[in-house]
């Protein structure tokens, strides 16, 4: 294929997407607006007054970037995861593009975009839902779109190797219920690790969500429980294993062919 | 070389669980055939079609086709080929122009360019109206239909039909046949699997039998004919009843293997 006729097999990838996120937007969009709306009523409305300033800033400024995160990561993870399993799965539409020139690495960079159209639309939209409960303060623009690009990136690209392996619908559902929703929660968008016990906090630098939502906080307030440089570096490192990883397995078709 | 559509030598495939489909498999489709591959249920002709258009990973063998090697080039080999699968595999809530239109998109083709192609091949096969309807609103027949418009859009010089008339009405059946005899007549390469022998009778120029993942036999409609025992042909149904008593011969000789 000519590089053209690549961009066309692409934007074909992405727009078919896209009419499918619009046709069943209560199932895509909607879902993270309402839970999101939920935690600002209790943290920024009902329980927020109470907790008080936390680094410095009311309460429902701290959590509303770790909460955008939450959707942008869950719903990044869960379109490509989806997606995939679904068309390897039920109808093998998959098989439409398997069987046309259009090489392994332009199939995952349609499916990857695709999930990061819905997770970083999705962050958008529970950012203005934030704007009704508090004010917004930004640090630093650049920063706040390069963690959401990135954050979006890996959980989309790590959605697909599970997409890809996937054997049942279980397989699909159970990294985002058990695996997935621990590490954001517990990767500090509710309080600063600062004011963990010292295990705790050790034992939160290994999860990935923790150095997500410092960048992405950072990029709001201009504060942080870590370095940048150390939250960019395991986030580089992240997507670059990952594309491998799903490169590999397209590649050899281990999952999606027999 | 470049007058054979399709060669494949000692292709062989044995799937994850042991079950050993193609046990090398020796075939040649020359260019501009209707080619019929005739055998009973799970006697290896979806294997063979899977590995040509690149769904099925071979465990051996070569595969060519127009001269390109299939597993060393799949890309660029599969770009001139068309694929009907055997199971229905179109997305029940896609619109059956987009389903058209984005096949060709896979391709290379701008939706610009494919629209109006698509347009013409949905009233050439008779879909024109259902043309904004989703595929789930279509009959089992018609799907068949959009599934043969989809793998014709980007212009196909071969074309794989699995099992295109199992379970369509006798007169769509026709209908069909008339359809693929006017590609083969514009200089489409045809191969057919089928176990109506009829249709392998009306439609091929050449026909192999495969059995237990093997070539049994394989020549003209003709020379099949021949292998029947010492009386010669006389009227229409008594050459079908001939086929018939080849067809059961070659494919009763091997015992079951289970
Ligand atoms: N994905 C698969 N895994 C394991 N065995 C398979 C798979 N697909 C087909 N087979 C087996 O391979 C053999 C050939 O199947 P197939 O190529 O579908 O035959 P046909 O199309 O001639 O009916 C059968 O025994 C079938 O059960
Ligand atoms: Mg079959």
């Amino acid at each position: 294929m000519t590089p053209y006729e690549k961009w066309v097999a692409y934007y074909t990838i992405i727009r078919k997407e896209v009419v499918r996120l619009l046709r069943i937007w209560p199932q895509t969009f909607l879902p993270s607006l309402v839970t999101s709306t939920l935690y600002f009523l209790i943290f920024g409305a009902f329980l927020g007054s109470r907790i008080g300033m936390v680094h410095g800033v009311p309460y429902i400024m701290f959590v509303v970037p770790g909460l955008v995160m939450l959707s942008v990561v869950m719903n990044s993870y869960m379109n490509t995861s989806f997606v995939m399993f679904q068309s390897k799965f039920f109808m093998r539409t998959i098989d439409e593009i398997l069987v046309s020139p259009t090489p392994p690495w332009v199939l995952i960079a349609g499916f990857i975009s695709g999930g990061l159209i819905r997770g970083i639309v999705t962050g958008i939209l529970v950012l203005l839902v934030a704007l009704f409960f508090t004010h917004l303060v930004i640090h630093s623009v650049a920063i706040i779109i390069l963690f959401l690009v990135l954050s979006s990136l890996v959980f989309a690209l790590a959605g697909l190797v599970n997409g890809i392996y996937a054997k049942s619908m279980d397989a699909v559902n159970i990294v985002p219920t058990f695996v997935l929703q621990p590490l954001v929660y517990l990767g500090g968008i509710f309080y600063s690790t600062a004011s963990l016990p010292p295990f705790w906090a050790s034992l939160t630098r290994f999860d990935p969500l923790f150095y997500i939502i410092n960048g992405f906080r950072y990029g709001f307030l201009g504060i942080s429980d870590i370095s940048l440089w150390v939250s960019f570096a395991v986030l580089g490192t992240l997507v670059l294993l990952l594309a491998v990883v799903n490169l590999y397995l397209l590649k050899k078709g281990l999952g999606l062919k027999q | 070389m470049e007058d054979l559509a399709l060669k494949t030598t000692d292709l062989r495939k044995t799937y994850a669980d042991g079950t050993v489909a193609l046990t090398g498999v020796t075939l040649e489709v020359p260019k501009g055939d209707f080619f019929a591959l005739l055998g009973p249920n799970g006697a290896g002709k979806s294997t063979l079609i899977g590995i040509a258009t690149g769904l099925v990973i071979p465990t051996g063998g070569a595969l060519s086709i127009f001269g390109v090697d299939a597993f060393a080039q799949p890309e660029r080999a599969r770009r001139p080929v068309g694929v009907v699968p055997q199971n229905l595999n179109v997305n029940p809530f896609e619109k059956v122009i987009d389903i058209v239109v984005n096949q060709a998109g896979y391709y290379g083709i701008p939706r610009a360019v494919a629209l109006p192609r698509a347009d013409a091949i949905l009233k050439d096969i008779g879909l024109a109206n259902k043309r904004e309807n989703i595929a789930r609103e279509l009959s089992g027949g018609m799907q068949r239909r959009l599934m043969i418009a989809r793998a014709l859009v980007h212009d196909p010089e071969f074309l794989f039909l699995d099992e295109p008339t199992a379970g369509v009405d006798v007169e769509s059946r026709r209908a069909m046949w008339t359809y693929l005899k006017t590609l083969t007549s514009k200089g489409v390469t045809i191969l057919l699997t089928t176990h109506y022998l009829e249709e392998a009778e009306q439609l091929a120029k050449h026909v192999a039998v495969i059995n237990h993942g093997t070539i049994v036999a394989q020549g003209t409609i003709d020379e099949m004919l021949a292998l029947a025992d010492g009386r010669t042909p006389e009227g229409e149904a008594f050459r079908g009843g001939k086929l018939e008593e080849v067809y059961l011969k070659l494919t009763q000789q091997a015992p079951e293997q289970n």
